[in-house]
């Protein structure tokens, strides 16, 4: 066989593979948007259809016309939203500390606040409960937005300091010698340089916020404190039949529910895989 | 604004005055760590201390019931309850399979991306999406392609490719079966995660390793054995490692796809219906610092092997 011929098998196989994988990543995808629009009675019924013959918004409808579901996404946008700002101020504090100075136990903190980043939170369930129920908090979102900073904290300190960590010596030495405090040398040299680090990790944090499951099942109860992650396993919908969850709607509100993330993906997609490596490789 | 600029040179720096701004600086530093220590005493550390010390009692949830202490009970309970040992196999069994799997395909992808294509930024972009969105909602959408008579997995197989004679209830009855099934979607949304870590580990390789390697006639097999492996090796490891702690506490898709079945569930989902559902603090408490102490093994290897280099 000849040198091109064999080229020529080798490109056709090397797409044949980069297709392959492309089909296995978005084929989910397509089959939550494909059941959304398709009507009930199509949906329900065999062989399966690949696209449906009349293809139906009613589903995003009735989602959209769905006040618990609503409620959901406003709550879930409000805890996301706090646990982010939250976890940026008080994180991008202890990052400038621990990657611009010296001083003893930096490094006990440091690898404390590493060790973190992969707590366990089953490990703190069970306390948590009773301190939520202690202060009154059960089944509010502040109980959600206190007990997500677990997992968000760590992390946004671990890949802050990094980024802090990462600056130049004099920027802060000619803040100094103008006579800048330390604090004032912070916010107006070394904060704004740490934006795009700021970004970075505050999308991740708002990412694992609005994925979190395990504490939203267990710290709320009632649907009007439900995040979109227990309203999307709870629905019930109006117009199901007795034997089958409505699975149109369940398709239509996991393809809203993604669709902002999506988009955010798309628009910070480097970033995104900065920070991811950042956290997990960065040694 | 105080902008303004020195007009007396700075002043010889003696070494009692170095001492001082050491000083002032390490207390400067200490003060801006306090929100986060108290945050993390708050939410973390103090939980752990008292989950462990309910672990030694017959607390109850949301009672008033005075507590007894009980010493050890409770861990000999758990070394002879066959449903924690049960859920132990399950989420090993689980994490064997998915880093398995994830490592082998998220490596394959990553060579892929890592080779110079067109269409190789569309292709990353791609990959990104299913680590993007919420685990309850790819568990969901999979749920409804898992479907036993309806579901779009058990056409492909038994009409459109005829693998099977009948459809398959992936959910249902046998434990192995649903426990793959899970698998499957936890394969399919963390591979991308896996595939991204190694494909950094890949950019650093210099080419001109392989340039030689070309120069000295070997070829693309033995260039991955031989180079890219072992130079891949750190971000191999500390993808591992990641990965296993991140499956040992599995919780979110078993719980959606499978809820609290009792031959599928995993040693998180066994703690956390001991403790909201059956309300039993004392030994679901028990279960907790055992999940704890697994991963903390885990965690210890890690940052031993990630050496935080001191500043």
């Amino acid at each position: 066989m000849s040198r091109t011929a064999r080229n020529l098998i080798g490109q056709i196989f090397f797409y044949l593979l980069v297709g392959v994988i492309l089909i296995y990543t978005i084929f989910p995808f397509y089959w939550a948007f494909i059941s959304s629009i398709t009507p009930n009675n199509q949906l329900f019924a065999t062989p399966v259809q690949y696209w449906p013959q009349n293809p139906t918004g009613q589903n995003y409808a009735l989602v959209l016309s769905n006040n618990n579901f609503l409620i959901a996404l406003m709550n879930s946008a409000i805890v996301s939203v706090s646990v982010t700002v939250l976890a940026l101020i008080i994180g991008s504090l202890a990052a400038y500390a621990l990657g611009r100075f010296k001083f003893g136990g930096r490094s006990v903190v440091l690898y404390t606040v590493l060790a973190m980043t992969m707590f366990p939170q089953i490990a703190v369930l069970g306390s948590l409960y009773t301190m939520i129920s202690a202060f009154r908090l059960y089944n509010t979102l502040w109980a959600l937005i206190i007990t997500y900073m677990i997992f968000t904290l760590p992390f946004t300190v671990w890949v802050l300091t990094n980024f802090f960590k990462a600056m130049p010596r004099e920027l802060e030495e000619a803040a100094y010698v103008d006579g800048a405090t330390p604090f004032q040398t912070f916010y107006k040299i070394l904060l704004p340089l740490a934006a795009p680090g700021m970004v970075t990790t505050g999308l991740l944090a708002f990412i694992a916020a609005w994925n979190e499951y395990l504490f939203a099942l267990s710290f709320t109860q009632t649907p009007d404190k439900r995040t979109v992650t227990i309203a999307i396993t709870a629905f019930e919908g109006v117009t199901a039949s007795s034997f089958e969850q409505p699975w149109g709607q369940i398709m239509a509100a996991s393809v809203l529910v993604t669709i902002p993330l999506i988009i955010l993906t798309l628009i910070f997609q480097k970033r995104i895989i900065a920070g991811l490596t950042a956290g997990a490789v960065k040694g | 604004m105080s902008q303004r600029v020195a007009t007396t040179s700075a002043p010889p720096s003696t070494g009692k005055r170095t001492l001082t701004l050491a000083q002032s600086q390490s207390r400067f530093a200490w003060i801006l760590l306090i929100p986060t220590i108290v945050v993390v005493l708050m939410v973390g550390l103090f939980p752990l201390a008292q989950t462990f010390y309910f672990s030694l009692t017959d607390a109850r949830l949301a009672s008033n019931r005075p507590v007894n202490f009980v010493g050890l009970e409770n861990y000999l309970y758990l070394l002879q309850d066959q449903q924690f040992f049960r859920t132990v196999g399950n989420t090993v069994f689980f994490t064997v399979v998915t880093v398995g799997f994830e490592f082998v395909l998220g490596l394959l992808i990553a060579l892929v991306i890592n080779s110079n294509f067109r269409g190789r930024g569309l292709m990353r972009t791609a990959i990104l999406i299913p680590w993007a969105i919420p685990t309850v909602v790819s568990a969901q959408m999979w749920k409804w392609m898992y479907h036993d008579i309806y579901g779009v997995i058990n056409d492909l197989l038994v009409n459109q490719f005829g693998i099977f004679n009948q459809n398959v209830a992936f959910l249902a009855t046998n434990t192995t079966v649903s426990l793959f099934a899970i698998a499957a979607v936890d394969i399919w949304k963390t591979t991308p995660f896996v595939a991204l870590l190694l494909l950094a580990g890949l950019q650093v390789i210099p080419s001109d390793v392989y340039e030689a390697a070309d120069v000295d006639g070997a070829n693309k097999l033995q260039q991955f054995f031989a180079i890219t492996l072992p130079l891949l090796m750190p971000a191999i490891l500390v993808t591992l490692i990641f990965r296993t702690l991140d499956s040992l506490r599995v919780f979110d898709v078993f719980y959606v796809m499978l809820g609290n079945r009792r031959d599928t569930q995993t040693m998180a989902i066994y703690a956390q219906q001991s403790l909201v559902n059956f309300s039993d603090l004392g030994y679901g408490s028990t279960i907790s610092i055992a999940i704890f102490l697994i991963i903390a093994l885990f965690v210890v290897v890690y940052v031993t092997f990630l050496k935080i280099e001191e500043a």
